[in-house]
């Protein structure tokens, strides 16, 4: 197994032009910039026939996976590899460093660029968007701003990319440019600004102000200068500031935003932006605060409670729900939590299980959004209710959704067994035996609100005359993404290897 | 030549106001005045890199020695406010060259800039001298053509806002020489630095704290410091658009320069923080412009008044960082002049382009802007974020230096407060942004991109926003400094 491992990670670092790290870095966060500055020369006003800039957004998405596969292989032989660009303000540089954390999620965010990409083109035809050159733009843009944060090895670094990323995602939630998107719009940006600001930003200055650096480091910086309420406090600030993570009562954009285009909400919404959120969390305990101070003075016991109430109680709005999307966002603020939770817990375990189901959750998820989206081209359907039968319609579709489902309720042989099994393992190393149980709980209401759908699909007749009948899937491009992406649950399960040895190596830094 | 710069910085555009009444013809004129701006700023510049190369500057006027005669004294802190008021100039008064109409009233174009020229030496002027009388003498000509300046505007409102200004500035300017006239019956001198050396030993005496009474409250209407800004709103939403962009870029930043000078260079901080427990007063009044300005901001239809309502809270940020009387805090009130002067210079540039082409500054007549001008209506939109301090802008570095000095004092709830106050500033701004990219344009007017003479000043302006909000070392770095020199006597 370890001549295999070396060989991979040779393999991963050594194809390719000959780059430094440091190159690399920059080039990895580049070059969706430049990648979005193509597009917007390039884009015609084209929205519905060949337009050249979906040859440049696939070219960009490909260069810029590839440049994070790159960096992969030292990362995972032990390297760190940094870049220091300038000092903003005396001590405070913008710089980057790369830990097992930052690189396992920026390999989900530039690789699930790729399908979504692919995805967004027949999607966005399909579905007669408007604006598209502007689409793509921002999307990029997002992509270089998931990239930094996940990178960065300051404090003030995350937070100017966070930021930028709630700013370059705000025109694709807007994107319909409707009475609604704007309101949507108004409260993704409102609560995501006001939660940073009020408090990620006031947390940030006061560890600054009282420990004199703002460096992620190993065992964290806080201990021995923050202690019992004041250590409480300024890890509310933290978990609450991260509006991205979408904890409870901060989780009200989510939902809205789900205005956007489905590649958004799919990508964005499932993967970058949340796991942009939930990855700051992880990565403030783990490197801020440090897993031993926490345990130590069980200053994150009330977080595991609000994240156990995060999960179950997104799980019980998610049944409640009638449309696709509302349930799928609702789902998504529920399985955040149990990344929170991972991190909240605080052992060894817990975080690999947090770190996993950043993997595991997005793989899922995504096909999850793909195929709402699917089913919105296709037949314009919304509704859950009116999807009875419409598994004979789109079959492929609703495999795919099958396979993502089992994925997130966590059932063998899929990824998401994997990210559950390291969380209960770590709820029980914590001897919380109460999360225990909210984990399995919120795993029996996964299958209440996902496995309906399915059920619906296949089991019932259609509630309408079909004229016709027959197959009528979504556009080619769509249908093959969401199966790539559902594979990829299957595969994640058969050989989580590479993402478990990156996620068990969180924390050396 | 060299070490007449001094002198030159305020007499070259004092002068050249004087030959475009001369010259007359609108291009020829105006030409000129953009020619003495750069002029201006250039030597501003030197002056700046003598400063920090060779210390303190005093040029003596006429060979005249102080106390008889009258001293430019430059340090660190108003090389640094020279800078900003001849940047600013050298960037508004190209704009929009080669148009005419709006924002000049036609027929009088020789005598607008003739008045530009002699606000912006008043400014220079106010700031480079180190003689207290002098100061009260550029007041005056900065104030005289400033109503000038504001009366000029198309809207007959304007003479209204320009005769309230008129008023207010009189009575501060009174107070001001009120103040100065009580300074000089207690030390017997006008030399600032003579004043500074023998004021303490009157620190007892009522008149010396019923002159720093006269002196706050005066420099205070000129300051527009809540509340005692009434006069502004009216002057920045009337006044022609590049003079709103000018004022509100410099003139502010100048009276806060006398404010600082006042407090830290002639009472001494020691005296007025800790004997006078000044902030005592003064942290409230800033929370107060802070969250009143923003909060009135957020219900104005005019956008000029709404930028407007908008300085007076960041105003409310300056003085809050000069009442902490700290490093962190007086860098923070200091780094903000320039950076506010950028994001506010920008965005009333961005108004000027919008006045040029749909004659209108009400935000319902902007509806769906944004699709008609990007560039400019992009401009706005970064100036915005600067405003509510973004970071990787400007905003964001005053509001850093800000929350940091709260912080070291243990003054947790103004931390809080400055941060929510930003949250007001996303929603006055981002009303307006909705307004101009989601609404659906109002009519089917031709409306076009703003001409390059105008978007180049504005970019400028709006590039420096961003470049100023990672590259520290020219802004914060030089106001750290100020800051430091300031407070040397402070612990």
């Amino acid at each position: 197994m370890d001549g295999w491992r070396s060989w991979f990670c040779g393999k991963l670092s050594s194809w390719g032009p000959p780059l430094t790290p440091d190159q690399l870095i920059a080039l990895s966060i580049l070059s969706p910039a430049v990648g979005a500055l193509a597009i917007a020369l390039i884009g015609r006003n084209n929205d519905a026939g060949y337009n050249p800039r979906d040859i440049v957004t696939v070219i960009a998405t490909l260069i810029t996976f590839g440049f994070v596969v790159k960096l992969a292989g030292p990362v995972v032989a032990g390297d760190r590899p940094e870049l220091s660009l300038f000092e903003v303000l005396p001590g405070l540089a913008i710089a980057f460093k790369i830990e097992p954390l930052g690189m396992l999620f920026a390999l989900v965010a530039s690789g699930l660029w790729i399908p979504t990409s692919i995805y967004s083109f027949g999607y966005m035809r399909g579905h007669h968007e408007r604006h598209q050159t502007r689409f793509f733009v921002c999307f990029a843009i997002a992509i270089s701003a998931a990239l930094g944060i996940a990178f960065a090895r300051n404090l003030l670094t995350l937070f100017l990319f966070y930021e930028l990323l709630t700013f370059s995602t705000y025109p694709l939630v807007t994107h319909a440019g409707s009475g609604k998107a704007v309101k949507a719009g108004r409260s993704y940006l409102g609560i995501l600004i006001f939660t940073s600001v009020s408090f990620l930003l006031l947390a940030i200055v006061w560890t600054w102000q009282t420990t004199g650096t703002l460096e992620f480091r190993p065992g964290g910086i806080v201990s021995g200068h923050f202690e019992s309420s004041r250590a409480i406090l300024l890890l509310a600030l933290f978990v609450f500031g991260t509006g991205k993570a979408a904890l409870m009562p901060f989780h009200r954009w989510l939902p809205a935003a789900m205005v956007a285009p489905t590649p958004v909400s799919a990508l964005l919404h499932a993967v970058a932006v949340v796991k942009a959120g939930v990855f700051t969390v992880l990565k403030i305990i783990v490197y801020v605060f440090g897993i031993e101070f926490l345990t130590d003075g069980n200053y994150a016991l009330w977080l595991c409670y609000v994240a156990g109430f995060t999960l179950i109680a997104a799980s019980l709005v998610a049944l409640t729900k009638d449309n696709l999307k509302a349930r799928l966002a609702y789902s998504t603020i529920s399985q955040l939590s149990y990344i929170v939770l991972g991190a909240a817990l605080a052992t060894k375990t817990s975080i690999v299980g947090g770190g996993m189901h950043i993997v595991m959750h997005a793989a899922g998820k995504i096909t999850l959004f793909f195929c709402a989206g699917a089913i919105m081209v296709a037949s314009h359907k919304t509704e859950i209710s009116d999807m009875k039968g419409i598994g004979r319609q789109m079959p492929f579709t609703m495999f795919a959704f099958f396979i993502a489902s089992l994925s997130i309720i966590g059932l063998p042989p899929l990824g998401g067994a994997w990210s559950k099994w390291y969380l209960i393992l770590g709820a029980l190393d914590a001897q919380q035996f109460l999360m225990v149980g909210v984990l399995i709980v919120s795993s029996l209401l996964n299958i209440a609100y996902l496995l309906p759908i399915v059920v619906n699909a296949f089991f019932f007749p259609t509630t309408e005359v079909e004229i016709g009948g027959g197959i009528k899937e979504a556009p080619i491009a769509c249908v093959a993404s969401l199966l790539v992406t559902a594979f990829s649950c299957l595969i994640l399960f058969l050989y989580p290897d590479f993402f478990l040895n990156l996620a068990q190596m969180i924390g050396e830094f | 030549m060299m070490e007449q710069l001094p002198a030159l910085q305020v007499v070259l555009p004092l002068f050249s106001a004087l030959l475009c009444l001369l010259i007359r013809n609108k291009t020829a004129s105006r030409l000129f005045a953009v020619a003495v701006s750069w002029g201006c700023l250039a030597i501003a510049l030197i002056l700046l890199r003598t400063v920090q190369e060779t210390g303190i500057i005093s040029y003596h006027f006429g060979g005249w020695f102080p106390p008889l005669g009258i001293e430019y004294r430059i340090d660190l802190l108003n090389a640094y406010v020279l800078i900003i008021v001849a940047m600013i100039s050298a960037v508004v008064l190209p704009f929009g060259v080669g148009h005419w109409g709006l924002s000049i009233p036609e027929g009088r174009e020789y005598l607008f800039f003739c008045a530009f020229l002699l606000c912006i030496s008043g400014l220079l002027g106010i700031t480079i001298t180190g003689d207290a009388f002098n100061v009260f003498v550029f007041l005056e000509i900065t104030s005289l053509s400033s109503y000038a300046l504001i009366a000029m505007g198309r809207n007959r409102r304007a003479l209204r806002a320009a005769f309230t200004y008129l008023v207010m500035g009189t009575v501060g300017g009174t107070f001001i020489l009120i103040g100065i006239g009580m300074m000089y019956l207690e030390t017997g001198t006008l030399n600032m630095v003579d004043i500074a050396n023998r004021l303490p030993l009157a620190y007892g005496s009522r008149t010396v704290l019923v002159a720093f009474a006269f002196l706050t409250v005066g420099v205070g209407i000129k300051l527009a410091v809540f509340p005692l800004h009434h006069w502004l709103p009216n002057a920045y939403s009337y006044a022609p658009a590049t003079v709103s962009a000018f004022l509100a870029a410099t003139a502010t930043k100048v009276s806060y320069y006398v404010l600082v000078r006042v407090i830290f260079t002639l009472f001494g901080a020691a005296y007025i923080f800790e004997t006078l427990r000044f902030h005592v007063l003064l942290i409230p009044l800033s929370l107060l412009a802070m969250f009143i300005g923003s909060t009135v901001a957020i219900y104005q239809t005019n956008i000029k008044r709404l930028l407007a309502y908008s300085s007076i809270s960041q105003i409310g940020y300056m003085t809050l960082g000069l009442s902490f009387a700290s490093i962190n805090g007086l860098t923070g009130g200091l780094v903000h002049l320039f950076n506010h002067a950028l994001m506010k210079g920008g965005l009333f540039l961005v108004l000027a382009s919008v006045m040029h082409s749909i004659a209108s500054n009400e935000i319902d007549d902007m509806r769906g802007l944004g699709r008609k001008m990007p560039f400019t209506m992009a401009a706005f939109v970064l100036g915005g974020l600067s405003l509510i301090g973004v970071p990787g802008t400007v905003g964001f570095i005053s509001k850093w230096y800000l929350v940091v000095a709260a912080l070291e004092k243990g003054w947790y709830p103004i931390a809080v407060l400055i941060l929510l106050s930003s949250f007001l500033a996303v929603i006055y701004i981002w009303r307006v942004v909705e307004i101009f990219f989601f609404r659906e344009p109002a009519a089917e007017k031709s409306i076009k991109e703003a001409p390059l003479s105008m978007l180049i000043p504005t970019w400028i302006l709006i590039g420096g926003t961003l470049f100023f909000g990672l590259q520290t070392e020219w802004t914060a770095g030089v106001a750290g400094s100020v800051a430091n020199f300031l407070l040397g006597g402070l612990p």
